[in-house]
């Protein structure tokens, strides 16, 4: 049997080669040697059984001090061991982080559409429901339930798209008036957007463009009501407070009937090229619904009174986003389409 | 139309200077689109005369004039107009004069002699265009006096735009009448001195279209003088708001008409052949009008004839045959009322667009034409003298149909929402009208007979708040309960559709509704489509049946701008022709080419291609809650690659399509790169369930993979309803992770890898239940698909 001399020998050359050891198999491979089941150090408690009582308490003593000193030698050179892994690991797992990410580039929406959604959104909030109505429409719906009957001077302002039969392409959303009140009982909030048709296209028209119509039917519904919505909806609209003036104007299917201005939202009203200098930019058209009209959709105008208003999409869409060119909107150029996510 | 300040100012005392009218005719309604100055800057020019005139000794075609700027002082000018004479009243630019262009004028010596300023022409002052010849100005003017002061040339041109239903503002009495009544709150009324005739003779009229011409005045004018211009105030005038000077008797019925907005129309009345009538158009009968162009006309026109045929189309424009020319004598003046009705689309009909016509279609004061007539002969005889007949006035009194219109108080208070005191209701109305009556509950006026735009009680409300402003108005909220709308649930909002698109890296684009016939024809050769009857070019002749051909040319045209991948969608309508009837379909659809993904360092180099877009579709179609409920069948379509395109189904309705373009298409085209296309129609695609919660199951799943051997025709579908009976409940999905043709598959034959995942509602499978499952499953398979297990 190994005397104390030989166990603190073989202490100092354990911890020896614990310290040099650079590989974490290799150090588990000394652990088992001296501390597994069937290790030096293992065998040596075994071993006590044969020593005199005596000299037992001693013996051990010894042998369990070594034990957790190559214990505690092997755990710290374990993490060290691991750390230095790690580190080494680290050093070579670097990337670039500026190299262009996998997959899909993102999509756009098309600033009609949004602009259309925020204005959709604002008069939602107002309580106003969205309706539509069909894109080719009759000469009834159009023009004449609309106060505009046949050679009125107001029809030479719509270039209208007709089709062989006589029906025609919707010179502006306004008929979704006359079947939204035809179908819904007052009192009654609806705005319609969609698509409207005009025979005309140069720098500033194309022959398609974008109307929200508006319309709100009830026992008071007045004037006053009106310039206060539509103030509203500018303001929240281009999300500051703006000035904003009613100009008397005339449609066949309102009275009295108003052109809306607001003050420039590029020179704050000061003049310049976009207002032509007058400080004022015109974005909207209402006035209160003409009684005719109401009579049209069979209300009665005597007891039920209220306002419309109308609005080019693409109108507000530019001055949102200064787009300075309308057919730029229907050219879809994805260069310009990008501009809007 | 045009107007000026100055002459507006003579009916409106205390006016406004130019600015601040157009501000104020603006927010009457009367929109000012543009203010102009009568001409441009220019100082130091004055009234001169040209005291002697001779040939310059060295050069062929210059004079040499001695003229006075004040009467004493003697100028050397050296002139090259034809027209230089002595005598002459003259624009004289003195020496230090700046005149319009940058230009200073110096002393200067011409082909060697001094010339002390220049005599001006009418473009050299930015009063025109005519440059053959020297201004000549009136022998009334005084010498030396400032030239702009001379020809009141600092006035202001102001541009007005009249709404359709103004027609009583179609002249500047008619604005000036406006403004009076928007600010100084007086009804203003024009005045005029008759012209007593000198001689007896009437001109013989008949009208025998009463109806559409209620009111016929007529005048002749006997022994004018010829070989007269016309004033150059006139001319001025004239110029000023965009008319040419052509002669006397001609620029006075323009000016008139500018004046008083009362059409009119001068006969030489040596050429008329016997008496006139006016009469509707015989269908087809022919006339040359002023413009020199020949007219076929239609039975609803209506004319002014004498007996060798039409001399007029009615409201709209004289006829060549009578017109005033440079011999004219005697002159018939006429200024009718033709009815709106009478005269409305006429002229856009035959594509004229006259001053004349765009006043009677909007309605002329019946009451004006004999006011018109003393206006412009007291004018006429002023400048080519001639000795008027009397005025002869064929039809009814015009003032006899008398219209009211009443306002309830009640009523104004509650349209506006806003009190407007009684007495300045009274007021306003007073203004417009000579006669107010007061009633207990409001107010009733005889609508003035220049006021085609009032009829019903609307308008005074109209009248009444324009005339105080729209801004006396106060901004008030709405007051009530107001439900706010929800969107149903039962539709994927075209919102939501949108965004998961775009979130797929959809460009959003808005293509015209109306389509090339050619393009439409080679996508879809056998669909109906509605034709426009008046298309704006025969490329946007039809409606499109499908959003295809909208977007094909929109990826051609940024296939042509360079860019080579893209993802395109659109939402919007396409118009479907079912027989007579028209249906219109909200369609969401899309298109798609080159790579599958973004150029990227790292990522797998690919066209897109079908399963790209089926992801993208079923992505969409999950937002409805019941994706399970669609099927992709491979069926034709003619503009798409056979076998590689799907209808898609939603149980058994038919939703839309997805395939390859075809190549046919693609070299037609001339397309760089294969697009794919989709199209889902909304309201049967995307009708969606309300959501129905299943409790999830407590208990684990089982996975079990397969390795089938099928035929090539043998589809995915098939094989996952074949599982789904065999595992009779128990399947709660089913994936297919491998496909696979080459070595160690016969030819005509694939593999198929699909991963079974088990699962029981109430307990947990057993090895043995799985067993039994996937014994059942392969079994089945085998039997109606012929599969068999790899490798086995």
């Amino acid at each position: 049997m190994a005397d104390p001399e030989t166990l603190s020998l073989l202490l100092e050359r354990s911890i020896e080669e614990i310290r040099v050891c650079a590989n974490l198999t290799v150090l588990d491979e000394i652990r088992v040697r001296l501390l597994g089941k069937k290790g030096l150090l293992t065998e040596r408690l075994k071993s006590l059984g044969a020593l005199a009582a005596s000299e037992r308490p001693v013996a051990g003593q010894k042998i369990n001090e070594a034990k957790f000193a190559l214990q505690g030698a092997l755990e710290s050179r374990r993490v060290a061991l691991e750390e230095e892994a790690l580190a080494a690991t680290l050093a070579v797992g670097r990337i670039d982080v500026t190299l262009p990410g996998r997959g899909q580039e993102p999509g756009s929406m098309h600033p009609v559409t949004r602009t259309r959604l925020r204005i959709e959104r604002i008069f939602a909030q107002a309580g106003f429901r969205i309706a539509t109505g069909p894109e080719v429409e009759d000469d009834f719906h159009n023009f004449e339930a609309l106060n505009i009957p046949q050679n009125h001077p107001a029809r030479a302002m719509h270039d209208t798209f007709y089709f062989p039969d006589g029906r025609l392409l919707r010179t502006h959303t306004s008929p979704v008036q006359i079947r939204a009140m035809r179908l819904q009982k007052p009192p009654l909030a609806v705005i319609a957007p969609g698509r409207v048709y005009r025979c005309d296209s140069d720098m500033t028209h194309t022959p398609m463009f974008h109307q929200v119509e508006g319309l709100i039917v009830g026992e008071t519904v007045s004037f006053a009501n009106l310039k206060s919505m539509l103030h509203t909806f500018v303001e929240k609209f281009f999300e500051r407070s703006l000035g904003m003036r009613l100009r008397p104007s005339y449609f066949p299917f309102t009275e009295p009937s108003a052109e809306v201005d607001i003050e420039c939202v590029f020179c704050h009203g000061g003049g310049c090229r976009v207002c032509k200098q007058t400080g004022w930019l015109e974005v909207l058209g209402c006035g209160m619904i003409h009684p005719n009209v109401l009579a049209a959709a069979g209300i009665d105008a005597e007891q039920w009174q209220g306002y419309a208003f109308g609005m080019g999409i693409e109108r507000l869409a530019m001055l949102r986003y200064g787009v300075d060119d309308l057919r730029l909107f229907f050219e879809n150029d994805l260069r310009f389409l990008k501009q809007f996510p | 139309m045009k107007i000026t300040h100055h002459w507006l100012r003579n009916y409106v005392p205390n006016c406004a200077s130019a600015g601040d009218l157009a501000a104020q005719l603006t927010l009457a309604g009367l929109e000012v689109e543009a203010l102009e100055p009568a001409a441009p800057p220019f100082s130091g020019v004055v009234v001169g005369e040209v005291l002697s005139c001779g040939p310059h000794p060295n050069a062929e075609r210059l004079s040499v004039c001695s003229v006075t700027s004040d009467g004493t002082d003697r100028l050397q000018i050296v002139c090259g107009a034809p027209n230089v004479r002595a005598g002459l009243k003259v624009a004289v630019a003195m020496l230090g004069a700046r005149l319009p262009g940058e230009l200073t004028i110096k002393r200067a010596k011409l082909r060697g002699l001094e010339s002390q300023g220049m005599l001006c022409s009418v473009r050299e002052l930015g009063l025109g265009h005519e440059h053959d010849g020297i201004l000549e100005l009136p022998d009334d003017l005084a010498l030396g006096r400032d030239l702009r002061a001379a020809l009141d040339l600092d006035d202001t041109v102001l541009e007005v735009n009249a709404t359709p239903n103004r027609g009583d503002c179609m002249s500047v009495f008619g604005i000036a009448r406006d403004h009076v009544a928007a600010r100084q709150r007086r009804y203003l009324q024009y005045a005029c001195e008759p012209v007593d005739a000198r001689r007896p003779r009437i001109f013989p009229v008949t009208v025998q279209a009463p109806a559409a011409c209620p009111v016929f005045a007529g005048r002749l004018i006997q022994g004018i003088r010829t070989g007269v211009q016309s004033p150059l105030w006139l001319r001025e005038r004239l110029r000023r708001v965009g008319i040419g000077s052509i002669s006397p008797v001609v620029d006075v019925t323009n000016y008139v008409m500018i004046e008083l907005g009362q059409p009119m129309h001068a006969y030489d009345a040596a050429r008329l052949a016997g008496a006139i009538a006016v009469r509707p158009a015989a269908e087809g009968e022919k006339i040359i009008l002023l413009d020199d162009k020949e007219y076929v006309l239609a039975g609803d026109f209506l004319v002014i004839a004498d007996a060798a045929g039409p001399v007029g189309l009615a409201g709209i424009m004289g006829g060549r045959r009578t017109a005033i020319a440079a011999g004219t004598t005697e002159v018939f003046l006429e200024a009718a009322h033709f009815t709106p009705q009478a005269l409305a689309g006429r002229a856009r009909r035959l594509g004229l667009f006259t001053d004349a016509a765009q006043r009677f279609e909007r309605g002329v004061d019946p009451e004006l034409p004999a006011l018109a007539i003393e206006r412009a002969t007291r004018l006429l005889i002023d400048i080519v003298g001639g000795e008027p007949g009397p005025i002869d006035i064929r039809g009814g009194s015009p003032g006899a149909e008398d219209r009211r219109v009443s306002l309830r108080r009640s009523r104004l208070a509650r349209l506006l929402g806003s009190q407007v005191p009684d007495g300045e209701v009274r007021e306003l109305l007073g203004a417009l009208s000579p006669r107010v009556e007061e009633y207990a509950e409001g107010w009733t006026i005889l609508v003035p007979t220049h006021r085609f735009d009032m009829a019903i009680e609307a308008d005074l409300v109209e009248e009444v708040a324009r005339l105080r402003g729209f801004d006396s108005i106060a901004e008030i909220p709405a007051t009530g309960q107001q439900i706010a709308g929800v969107a149903s649930e039962e539709r994927v909002s075209q919102e939501r559709l949108l965004h998961a698109l775009i979130d797929r890296g959809y460009r959003e684009v808005i293509t015209y509704s109306f389509v090339d016939p050619g393009l439409q024809r080679l996508v879809f050769a056998d669909t109906p489509a509605l034709k426009l009857a008046n298309p704006l070019s025969a490329e946007l002749a039809e409606m499109r049946v499908s959003l295809w051909p909208g977007l094909l040319g929109t990826c051609r045209e940024n296939l042509r701008r360079q860019q080579s991948r893209m993802r395109l969608c659109e939402i919007g309508r396409k118009f479907l022709l079912e027989g007579q009837d028209l249906c219109e379909v909200d369609t969401v659809a899309g298109i798609v080419t080159g790579s599958r993904s973004p150029e990227q360092w790292d990522s797998p180099r690919g066209e897109v291609d079908f399963y790209d877009l089926k992801a993208d579709l079923d992505g969409i179609l999950a937002l409805t809650g019941d994706a399970a409920s669609v099927s992709y069948r491979a069926e034709h379509l003619e503009c798409l690659r056979p076998g590689r395109c799907a209808r898609l189904w939603r149980q058994d309705r038919p939703i839309g399509w997805l395939g390859e373009l075809h190549p046919r298409l693609v070299k037609l085209l001339e397309l760089p790169s294969t697009p794919w296309l989709f199209e889902i129609e909304l309201e049967s695609g995307l009708s969606s369930n309300i959501i129905n919660y299943k409790k999830i199951s407590k208990f684990p799943s089982v996975r079990r993979d397969l390795a089938l051997v099928v035929d090539e025709d043998v589809t995915f579908a098939q094989l996952r309803e074949n599982v789904t009976v065999a595992a009779a409940g128990l399947l709660s999905d089913i994936v297919a992770f491998d496909v696979y043709r080459g070595p160690g598959i016969d030819s005509g034959r694939k593999s198929i890898a699909l991963g079974l995942i088990l699962q029981d509602s109430s307990r947990t499978l057993t090895e043995v239940d799985v067993d039994t499952v996937v014994t059942s499953v392969v079994e089945r398979l085998r039997d109606v698909c012929s599969a068999t297990i790899r490798d086995q």
